[in-house]
């Protein structure tokens, strides 16, 4: 006989966190992105631009104190998930928990129930499940949740790109910047730019999603995407887009880019657009 | 709800809605401008009912003469409020239906984002006016809405059409009845 240690975690918790995620994230921007939005009000140099900046930083404080949602878009329910390997999950399925506090968090939290339960038919859901949710399999014993509520104005601006490998940096490169130039004004600048190179057709895009939610004042491990990062910022914020694409200097507040191993023949290129109002919120259970 | 924050430096001007349409002519992109009076919401579900209201040749749920269309689906309100948070969605999902209503009389929209050529001569040909309200200020906007009363597809939910009475709410009119196109100049005057 053998004995093994695992952890249970119940799905009571799993879900009173999920509820409070959806509700923190659409009321309160994280830290570190308040900070570089702050930032931006002082460094756009068009009046109207300025104007523009001024009027969201005063609907954040307004919907903190008054609890009313940021945007009104409160978004489809994106959820990365790192479950650890010796945990075991009681009370339920663990997508239904997830589901469950994300239909409380939406009730309960007058957020705007925005999910059709299919793509063609569309007939509302009314409690905006279900969610879209990344799992991946970690060592350890945490359950990693991030849950990041995703508006379609910026959503429907995101695009793949299947380059090939002679594209290049270069191709990469004016696949953001084109992405960002169809976007323009639908996507409410200024953006957050979420890129993921790499990987697959479904993975590159798995990683631009995940890359918006990066805490900005972490880098990417490696020297040439930090470089590329910052060059595609400053690249952007030329293009004159501008706070809500009525022009200015300010169009993008950070670029983010996470990269996978891929094939030989391939450089998939996903371009996940964010607007200012870039959204989640992070617990370990 | 009157004064822009850092406001001194770009002239605004107030405006009733409904309008009539010769004040159209009044109003050049890039103008900054406070709405009060009477606006009708309606996004992407309730413009296909509309459409197939007209290919049926049966009445609108609504007077659109003249009328001005929000492209907004509101967050629920909490107890004592009028609306939840209530900001602009992309009006060019709707750019399909609009040429048909705008030759029916709508006389204004407000929304977010690019519109099609074909919006933008219909809008010349009729003189109609189109305001974009700041994207992502729904927690501000929702206070400058005092009543929402739904008037029709009450099934659809948040893409109900809603009677919305407003009170200085702030539009930038994007493009005007000539066709000026504030999203096109704008950025080439910023752009390096």
């Amino acid at each position: 006989m053998r004995r093994i240690l695992v952890r249970i975690i119940n799905t009571e918790i799993i879900i009173k966190a999920v509820e409070e995620m959806c509700i923190e994230s659409n009321h309160f921007l994280t830290p570190d992105m308040k900070e570089v939005f702050d930032q931006a009000v002082d460094k756009e140099e068009s009046l109207l631009g300025r104007q523009v900046l001024e009027q969201l930083k005063e609907n954040l404080i307004i919907a903190g104190e008054d609890m009313i949602p940021i945007c009104q878009d409160t978004g489809m329910a994106v959820v990365f998930v790192k479950i650890g390997q010796d945990i075991h999950i009681e009370g339920g399925c663990l997508t239904d928990a997830i589901n469950q506090g994300v239909r409380d968090g939406y009730m309960n939290g007058y957020l705007r129930k925005s999910v059709v339960q299919d793509p063609i038919e569309r007939i509302n859901t009314k409690d905006n499940s279900p969610a879209v949710i990344h799992y991946e399999i970690v060592e350890g014993d945490e359950l990693d949740l991030v849950l990041t509520p995703k508006g379609f104005g910026s959503e429907n601006m995101s695009r793949i790109f299947m380059l090939k490998p002679a594209d290049g940096i270069a191709g990469v490169k004016e696949a953001i910047l084109k992405t960002v130039l169809d976007a323009g004004p639908n996507a409410c600048p200024p953006m957050v730019v979420g890129v993921g190179i790499g990987g697959t057709f479904e993975k590159c895009a798995c990683l631009a999603k995940h890359a918006l939610t990066r805490n900005l004042n972490e880098q990417s491990p490696k020297p040439y995407v930090q470089k590329l990062e910052k060059e595609m910022l400053e690249r952007i914020n030329q293009s004159g887009i501008g706070p809500g694409g009525l022009g200015g200097t300010v169009t993008a507040l950070a670029v983010n880019i996470e990269t996978y191993p891929t094939h030989i023949a391939g450089l998939p290129v996903a371009v996940n657009i964010c607007c200012h109002v870039n959204r989640h919120a992070h617990r370990v259970l | 709800m009157g004064n822009l924050p850092g406001n001194g430096e770009i002239m605004s001007r107030e405006l009733k809605v409904p309008f009539h349409r010769k004040k159209a002519k009044e109003l050049t992109a890039g103008d900054y401008v406070y709405l009060t009076g009477t606006i009708y919401t309606a996004r992407d579900a309730a413009h296909k009912r509309m459409q197939e209201t007209l290919i049926q040749g049966k009445p609108l749920p609504f007077d659109i003469n003249e009328n001005v269309i929000y492209y907004m689906g509101p967050s629920p309100a909490r107890e004592g409020r009028a609306i939840g948070s209530a900001g602009p969605t992309t009006a060019g999902r709707m750019d399909k239906y609009t040429p048909a209503l705008l030759d029916k009389g709508l006389g204004g929209m407000i929304g977010k984002g690019k519109r099609s050529l074909a919006v933008i001569d219909a809008m010349k040909r009729n003189q109609a006016v189109y305001f974009a309200a700041v994207g992502g200020a729904g927690a501000l906007l929702s206070k400058c809405i005092v009543s929402s009363e739904i008037i029709a597809y009450e099934d659809l939910g948040t893409e109900a059409i809603r009677k919305l009475e407003i009170v200085n709410f702030p539009v930038i009119v994007v493009i005007d009845c000539e066709g000026n196109n504030l999203y096109e100049t704008a950025i080439k005057e910023f752009a390096r």
